[in-house]
């Protein structure tokens, strides 16, 4: 029974040998499938796999993606984390929705020295102090320098405010950025109103901002909130525009918000299917992603996923070769590489610097209306 | 500051202390009879809001249909919790009613947000309400502004009538001396408490309608936040004193947006104002506002 057993292990351990030959390259993804966070999880997924099918080859060897569902969970995501680097013995990884995911992953593999390319993990942590961890997308308060940027620059506004909510630390963050920004610039910040998580009513603060007059309000608020905000100025009558942030972008906000939220600016992604003068990444992402889903359109999370691959691609062909080390150096040295969601730089945090998007609310829906270049 | 812009304050003030001192009143019936701080109030003011959601927006009927419906059906709800969670425990020690209360609460949200789901949903609020009335120096005022407080008052004003002048008033207030003494002289007390939690349940669905109007949109913890402050309303106000609670939900409201509009740049302290002020007024007057002398209690 034993030698039966152990002929069985010989020619499992054979096997996997064979599996592993050189020709094969494996790259980890690890994301949430299924869990809280399976929807935008699902959809980066399919973005890296559309890229691999596309460019299956990377300096002339076959690419093997090895996927490992986190489960929307912190333990699951170091745990696959681990399974990827142990047992596939992968180069890089990418991943994932999630920035508490992505931290809970990137302990780990920090420790075993493997890239990682975050998709759409935001927040300033995942990356800070870590050698091994990139991400394709911006950090959340850099969403500010680019409202204040369209503020300035395009909408010509030079008087602003702000409406924080200071239990709230991406709220906070994005303030501190849109102020930076916009003083810089020339803009004057004419008021600076506070608000906690879960207030409801902000009709003081509103009143005190429309007795200040500025141009426009920045409000990097949460969408239930803002909806509500944006509801009580319009019914105290306020005559400035809001600018927010992706925290406010949720189709919710108009059945929330109504009529009051026409008009009502905020930033997200460099990358919407309806956009005019796509670069040829872009063109070509669009076109691919339409001919395999048809009457689904492409997202910002489709858009990551895929440029992540993209940007890892890159970076192994500059490097030159598989060695992790290798690829991380070249990691670090990303700039003005083309990518669906724009031109990407990797700056000394390990952030994407990029364009970013600006969308208006008009008849109650999403309009696409350009990019900025923020700047800082 | 100018005046157009203080009396505008003025205004939003009065609308947000009222819809606090509605809430406070039930937690202040409740106290007044039973010495038990119901902390699942907050959660049935909750209940209403989504009741005349469901009415209104759900099944599309009238406004005023579906306002009634809100409050009778938040009224069972009351009436519900009250027979199963409290009166089992009216011989036990008080303490054991108050955790029962808090377990209440975390039942009735949890509950909510799997029956209804965390996702907020909107109100809709009736067009006539909303109609803004300019008042000279751009001072706007919506009716629904003025509702709030007008019906606010008018409750009070009910229910205080219902406590002085009715016979059910005066068993009431008979229990909240001596519960033993009423009961050996032939009240049936269940049925009288059974009537605050109802009348407190109503009060509390209708600051729920007035809230889910003003600040339109219901989401099952929406009843946590105006909950804490309603009770520390009543509590600033003298606990056990209807007057009190509303006088209290009032000054909650005057310092909330008042330390906003005179201190736009301490916005992010409005509630530490408001602690702070709720700290000293206990401190010179340990029974609030208008709370009865400490030695008839206890």
């Amino acid at each position: 029974m034993r030698k039966i057993f152990s002929a069985i292990v010989l020619i499992a351990v054979l096997c996997s040998c064979a599996f592993a030959d050189d020709d094969v390259i494996k790259i980890g993804v690890y994301n949430c499938l299924t869990g809280q966070n399976a929807f935008g999880g699902q959809l980066e997924l399919e973005g890296t796999q559309l890229a691999h099918s596309l460019m299956p080859e990377i300096l002339g060897k076959k690419i093997q993606l090895v996927i490992v569902d986190n489960k929307s969970d912190k333990v699951e995501a170091a745990n696959a984390v681990t399974r990827l680097i142990e047992n596939d013995k992968v180069c890089a990884i990418i991943g994932t929705y999630g920035s508490s995911l992505a931290m809970a992953g990137g302990e780990v593999a920090e420790k075993a020295g493997i890239p990682v390319i975050g998709t759409s993990c935001t927040n300033p942590l995942v990356t800070l102090g870590k050698k091994y961890y990139f991400r394709v997308c911006f950090i959340d308060p850099y969403q500010g320098a680019g409202a204040a940027t369209y503020s300035f620059r395009n909408l010509n506004f030079k008087r602003a405010a702000m409406l924080i909510d200071v239990a709230n630390d991406y709220s906070v963050g994005l303030g501190n950025f849109f102020k930076t920004a916009f003083e810089k610039m020339g803009g004057e910040i004419v008021a600076e109103l506070k608000y906690n998580s879960g207030d409801q009513d902000f009709t003081a603060q509103l009143t005190e901002l429309i007795s200040k007059n500025p141009d426009i309000v920045f409000l990097p608020a949460y969408f239930a909130e803002g909806a509500i905000v944006l509801k009580q100025a319009n019914e105290l009558g306020a005559e400035f525009r809001f600018i927010g942030a992706d925290a406010m972008d949720n189709p919710e906000i108009v059945t929330l918000g109504g009529d009051a939220v026409e008009g009502f600016l905020h930033t997200t992604f460099a990358y919407d299917p309806s956009m005019k003068d796509m670069n040829p990444v872009a063109a070509k992402f669009t076109e691919e992603w339409n001919k395999l889903n048809p009457g689904k359109a492409p997202n910002a999370n489709v858009a990551v996923g895929y440029d992540c691959y993209v940007m890892l691609k890159d970076a192994i062909e500059r490097a030159g070769s598989f060695e992790p080390e290798k690829i991380r150096d070249a990691l670090e040295q990303t700039k003005d590489l083309p990518t669906v969601t724009g031109i990407t730089t990797i700056n000394v945090t390990h952030d994407a610097e990029k364009d970013m998007g600006i969308v208006e609310i008009r008849d109650g829906k999403k309009v696409f209306i350009g990019t900025v270049k923020p700047e800082m | 500051m100018t005046l157009n812009i203080f009396v505008q304050h003025f205004v939003n003030a009065l609308s947000l202390g009222s819809l606090y001192g509605l809430i406070s009143i039930g937690y202040t019936m409740v106290y007044g009879i039973l010495r038990l701080i119901n902390f699942a109030h907050g959660d049935i003011f909750m209940l209403g809001a989504y009741f005349v959601y469901f009415a209104t927006i759900f099944y599309q009927l009238n406004w005023f249909i579906g306002v009634v419906i809100a409050v009778g059906a938040t009224v069972i709800c009351g009436l519900l919790v009250d027979r199963i969670a409290y009166r089992p425990l009216r011989q036990a020690p008080r303490i054991s009613a108050l955790i029962s209360a808090i377990g209440v609460s975390f039942f009735i949200e949890n509950f909510a947000v799997v029956v209804f789901t965390g996702m907020p949903r909107p109100v809709v609020q009736p067009r006539i309400l909303m109609k803004p009335i300019i008042l000279p120096n751009k001072v706007r005022l919506i009716p629904l502004g003025i509702l709030v407080p007008v019906v606010a008052f008018i409750l009070v004003a009910a229910l205080l009538w219902l406590l002085y002048k009715t016979k059910p008033g005066l068993a009431m207030r008979a229990i909240s001396f001596d519960i033993e003494t009423t009961r050996m002289l032939g009240v049936n007390v269940n049925k009288i408490i059974a009537l605050a939690f109802g009348l407190g349940s109503a009060l509390a669905a209708v600051a729920g309608i007035l809230w889910a109007l003003r600040y339109p949109r219901v989401e099952p913890f929406m009843g946590m936040t105006p909950g804490i402050k309603a009770f520390i309303a009543a509590v600033f106000g003298g606990i056990g004193s209807v007057p009190g609670a509303m006088i209290g939900g009032i000054i909650l409201g005057f310092v909330e947006i008042m330390s906003v509009a005179f201190f736009p740049t301490l916005s992010g302290y409005k509630d530490a104002f408001a602690f702070f002020l709720l700290i000293v007024i206990l401190l010179i007057r340990p029974t609030g506002l208008l709370g009865e002398k400490l030695e008839d209690k206890i």
